[in-house]
């Protein structure tokens, strides 16, 4: 008998609309999967059983009264802990927010509860977003569910900084999870677990009330067990907000209903600079599979080149950086979160600490290293003298690789990449270099810093059992073409590996 | 362009983090090594290249001049304002006594 | 023409050169990004919304009032109004600034250059048509603020104007004088109160300006300048340049040297002092801020502010002097303040539909007795224009009855003195206490010869050659007359009798 756990979406929304079961004993199973799991996994910071369930008897609720249910209707998810959630501690993952219970709710988490989905609790991240592989959070790593094939009990990365949420949806603890999506948060953990995430369009999804990290590439996108269902979450998500100034005012196309794997008539471009030297032999192959996929799906496929991608990583080491460093000048102990007050004598004040005192006290504490880290980077390349030499060179860099895409979206409908130059890696292999860490993201970041729609769907998995994504990459507003041959792929592909339940 | 130990206590104090020495002794190498790998940036032409503004084509929306036109970003919310506040003082935020 | 004003060193002569920006407050409903209220005076952070707060994941929406408001500021300094501009966020940090940085416009401001004439003022050493540069107008937000004297170890924060929405208006170093500096505050004060786009309030704190001096050698190279922050009135501008460029001159001549510095206005004292919490050697890190897209404006936009703005100060009293024959200096008095305007304006229309004669042709009384009669008496109970009980419409009616003679001008004082005390109309009063003026030849022709002949000694010396004494006659005949004799027949009969 199949669990109600190993439902995604769109069976449990169909499940509950038809009377198979009931939204209550869906977020019951669920609830209870969370509580088995999460002190092996890591992969929620707090834990809100009552939510789901008052979410779900609402939903019961309204099914009885013969109410029109909503597309996400009795479906439990996980939610990035960026989200702010009214009464509910919001932290990104620091422990500058410990504690803090917004008085307010983001208006994607808002759109997911309006559509009748329920919170299972918040999910653990890498600490305000920045880290790939979810080890620079306050409150520990996440442990993936996957195990290498090898027979050892490594404990590997989740990947970041949606490392709770990959965790989760793929050990079946969650049916969906939100994600966000700075330089390729959603689709790396994505790929190195086995599931299904879309970042869309920059604006597609409301930014007010997330926590921010870099403003300019910062987006909110589902991560899922398939394709489907990231198109019905996403058209739960998106939308247009008048609180947010960069928000598309663009009616939201309904995309699950429009999926269509059928790519007769669309050409797929191959960027040859993504095929770099020395790359892993498995995620080539999986790559050349990918194509060979896609053109038994009836595409065309064609050559493309992206000339700057090389300098895509280091533009975006200035760009995400210099943003977090004036994003996050606002955790200063006054209004909210953690207050350090250095003894006193120590400052300059005459009775007790002062002011600025107070406020390096309360970051140096507040703060994890990689944060910190980024927070020097970004207030060094905006620093007087350095200004032009790193940002505007960062933003004009920006600006030629959006010029890249631009063109090779002249010639081509959707790109398809690898996600990650690798599978996933063991917690701590690359703790100790920022820099090798980074360059994980070097195939994601390049559409983050055009804004375009991208997804990683899986694509099988490597000789040591590790599954490894493929990544779409399609037209600025256009998610439907990158859902569509995500669709195509998942179909050939036949991904059906799941990790073991170890814990 | 790389930075010594000053550069980052000075960077440090912009950006309001305490650093002690040691700590200030571990960052010097992980800033220069992220800063040389940055460095590469300076070898693309971008001679009549302007920089990005808006990495979607969108203009800036304004909006009408309505007080609490949305309760979620309007006023008369004191109590959910200073709800976080470690140190909430007659309905203001309290800080350490400033001298100006 | 250039300014004489001079500082008299022990080693010589030094000019002054004064720099101003002032930070307008945006007549809005609403703040800049957040639709929390702007009123003045409210409870402590009751304005104050999440956005103000810099909850996390709070974000920003610009008021298009706010645009709007310093688009029509800048079209009345006739200044280029960008077509394209940012914001750009200004950091630092302070406890009445809570997102750690200020949204402001450092790169692409909306406002370019532009510049405003200061009134001539001999007395003051300002010459005619003194040109004052401004260098750009921008939008930026204010911050909150800090409360230091409520509580022994800490200061309150209150984030009521936390985001109110400012205009900066930067002036060229074009000022040589304290008088200067005044007066183009007082100028820049009243276009921004024509326009609509600031109340001018310096007390409130909805102006207030940040005074750059620095001293030099008539014609020699600017020398290093001060910023004195937030000084609220124009008094207050003039002592803190005269005490700034004092003090800057007496640290030169001592063999000092003055250090760029932003420095604190004590109005107790009329002194500057340096501020005691430095800023990290203003390295503000400008960046554009990634949560707004550029701000691009089109040419209805800007062509409906233009339509939209009223006549302003300078064009109003070149009317005034031209159109309507007024003195200089009464024009000057009556555009100097946009309310005096708009009294005398209606003032004017209703005269003009009472009379049923052009504006042209009693412009001259209307504003002699609106600037003498009625300021002169609203004065003596400390009363505003604005508060008169005396309506333009009222005026217009006293007015009339001058004109048409049924009363003459000094009857008027007693009307107009019984109008502000009881409300009433004029008509209502004179006809009620018979002040009509008589032209009743046999009555004037009786009271003529009542005077002289209580009089007959100064007849005979009138008669003798001494014809100063005419007016005298006239006067004791108004007198027996109770003031309501015309004038014209007065006077007709007297030179009959008499001559």
């Amino acid at each position: 008998m199949t669990e109600l756990t190993d439902l995604g979406i769109k069976a449990i929304r169909d499940g509950v609309v038809g009377g198979s079961f009931t939204a209550v004993e869906v977020a019951e199973a669920f609830n209870a999967a969370v509580a088995a799991a999460n002190p092996a996994l890591n992969a929620f910071i707090v834990t809100t059983p009552d939510h789901a369930l008052d979410a779900a008897r609402r939903v019961d609720a309204q099914r009885s009264a013969g109410e029109t249910l909503g597309a996400m209707a009795g479906v439990p998810i996980g939610m990035k802990d960026l989200f702010a959630t009214k009464g509910v501690q919001t932290t990104a993952a620091s422990h500058i927010l410990e504690g803090f219970v917004p008085p307010y709710e983001s208006t994607v988490s808002q759109k997911l509860w309006d559509a009748g989905a329920g919170m299972l609790g918040k999910l653990n991240l890498d600490q305000f977003a920045m880290g790939s592989s979810n080890e620079t959070s306050y409150f520990g790593n996440v442990i993936s569910p996957w195990r290498r094939a090898d027979g050892g009990n490594a404990p590997l990365a989740p990947g970041g900084s949606s490392g709770g949420s990959s965790a989760a949806v793929a050990a079946r603890i969650a049916a969906a999870a939100t994600g966000t999506d700075t330089g390729g948060s959603i689709r790396q953990p994505a790929a190195f677990t086995g599931i299904t995430g879309i970042k869309p369009t920059y604006g597609r999804c409301s930014r007010w009330g997330v926590v921010a990290f870099a403003s300019s590439l910062d987006q909110a996108g589902p991560m899922a067990r398939d394709v489907t269902d990231c198109a019905i979450m996403l058209g739960a998500m998106a939308g247009f907000d008048p609180k947010d100034a960069t928000s598309l005012d663009l009616p939201v196309p309904d995309w699950a209903g429009a999926l269509n794997a059928d790519l007769r008539g669309v050409k797929v471009g191959i960027p040859r600079e993504y095929r770099m030297d020395g790359m892993d032999a498995d995620v080539a192959a999986s790559w050349d599979q990918g194509i060979a996929w896609l053109k038994d799906a009836g595409a065309e496929v064609i050559d493309i080149s992206l000339p700057h991608t090389h300098h895509a990583l280091p533009a975006y080491y200035i760009i995400a950086p210099a943003e977090a460093s004036s994003n996050l000048a606002r955790y200063d102990g006054v209004r909210y979160g953690l207050r350090e007050l250095p003894e006193p004598g120590s400052g300059s004040g005459t009775s007790g600490a002062g002011l600025q005192d107070m406020y390096a006290a309360t970051r140096a504490a507040g703060f994890g290293d990689e944060v910190k880290r980024r927070i020097l980077i970004g207030t060094y390349v905006l620093s007087a003298g350095f200004y032009d030499a790193y940002y505007t060179q960062a933003q004009k860099v920006r600006a030629l690789i959006a010029r890249d895409f631009e063109r090779a979206f002249e010639r081509c409908d959707v790109i398809l990449a690898p996600t990650c130059p690798t599978a996933a890696f063991g917690l701590g292999e690359k703790s100790a270099d920022p820099l090798a860490m980074y360059l994980n993201d070097v195939f994601a970041v390049p559409a983050s810093l055009a804004g375009l729609p991208a997804m990683s769907v899986p694509a099988g998995l490597n000789r040591e059992g590790l599954p490894l994504g493929l990544q779409l990459i399609g037209r600025a507003f256009d998610e439907q073409s990158v859902l569509n041959a995500g669709l195509a792929i998942e179909q050939r592909a036949g991904f059906n590996a799941k990790p073991e339940t170890w814990w | 362009m790389s930075v010594d130990k000053e550069t980052v206590a000075r960077i440090a104090n912009l950006a309001r983090i305490r650093m002690d020495d040691a700590a200030l002794d571990r960052m010097v190498p992980e800033l220069n090594n992220i800063l040389a790998w940055v460095e590469q940036l300076g070898e693309v032409d971008c001679s009549g290249v302007e920089p990005m503004t808006a990495v979607i084509p969108n203009t800036l929306r304004l909006r009408d001049d309505v007080v609490n036109a949305d309760p979620l970003t309007g006023g008369g919310v004191r109590d959910a304002v200073l709800a976080n506040a470690p140190a909430p003082e007659h309905g203001f935020f309290g800080v350490p006594k400033v001298i100006e | 023409m250039v300014s004489s004003y001079r500082i008299q060193g022990a080693t010589g002569e030094w000019e002054v050169v004064i720099g101003l920006e002032v930070h307008a407050q945006i007549t809005t409903q609403a703040k800049l990004f957040s639709g929390a209220a702007t009123a003045f005076g409210a409870e402590p952070n009751t304005q104050v919304s999440l956005v103000d707060a810099a909850m996390p994941g709070m974000l920003p929406v610009p008021n298009a009032e706010c645009i709007r408001q310093a688009v029509r500021t800048g079209l009345a300094i006739d200044a280029a109004i960008n077509r394209w501009s940012r914001f750009d966020r200004k950091n630092y940090f302070y406890a009445d600034l809570p997102q750690g940085y200020q949204i402001s416009q450092l790169y692409h401001p909306l406002v370019g250059e532009g510049s405003l004439t200061i009134d001539a003022d001999e007395k003051a050493g300002i010459p005619a048509d003194k040109v004052i540069g401004i260098e750009r107008i921008h939008v930026e937000q204010d911050a909150g603020k800090l409360m230091h004297d409520q509580h022994p170890t800490m200061s309150y924060v209150d984030l009521n104007r936390s985001g109110v929405a400012l205009m900066e208006i930067v002036s060229r170093p074009d000022m040589r004088s304290p008088a200067e500096a005044g007066a183009y505050v007082r100028k820049l004060r009243a276009i921004l109160r024509y326009v609509g786009s600031c109340d001018g309030n310096m007390e409130e704190g909805s102006m207030r300006a940040d005074v750059n001096v620095s001293v030099r050698r008539p014609g020699e190279e600017f020398g290093t300048r001060t910023e004195t922050k937030n000084v609220n009135s124009v008094r207050f501008v003039m002592q803190a340049i005269e005490h700034e460029a004092r003090r800057q001159v007496d640290l030169i001549e001592d063999g000092g040297t003055v250090v760029q510095e932003t420095r604190l206005f004590d109005p107790g004292t009329g002194t500057t002092r340096a501020m005691r919490s430095k800023e990290d050697a203003h390295d503000y890190r400008y960046f554009p801020d990634p949560d707004l897209l550029p701000l691009e404006l089109d040419e209805a936009f800007i062509a409906e502010c233009r339509a939209s703005l009223p006549e302003l100060p300078d064009a109003k009293r070149r009317r005034y002097e031209g159109e309507l024959g007024l003195s200089a200096y009464n024009a000057g008095v009556l555009t100097a303040e946009v309310e005096t305007a708009g009294w005398f304006e209606e003032l004017l229309a209703a005269s003009a539909a009472k009379a049923g004669k052009p504006e042209a042709e009693l412009a001259k009384p209307a504003a002699n007795w609106l600037l003498s009669e009625l300021f002169g008496a609203l004065n003596k109970t400390g009363t505003a224009l604005a508060d008169s009980p005396v309506t333009p419409a009222a005026g217009a009616e006293l007015l009339a009855l001058v004109a048409k003679g049924t009363i003459s001008g000094s009857i008027a004082k007693q009307v107009l003195e019984k109008m502000l005390a009881s409300g009433d109309g004029a008509e209502a009063i004179v006809e009620r206490e018979g002040l009509m003026q008589t032209s009743d030849t046999s009555a004037i022709e009786a009271a003529v010869d009542q005077v002289l002949a209580a009089n007959a000694d100064k007849v005979a010396e009138f008669k003798a050659g001494k014809e100063a004494l005419f007016g005298f006659f006239v006067g004791q005949t108004m007198k027996a007359m109770q003031g309501k004799g015309n004038p014209q027949l007065v006077n007709q009969v007297l030179r009959q009798k008499l001559g």
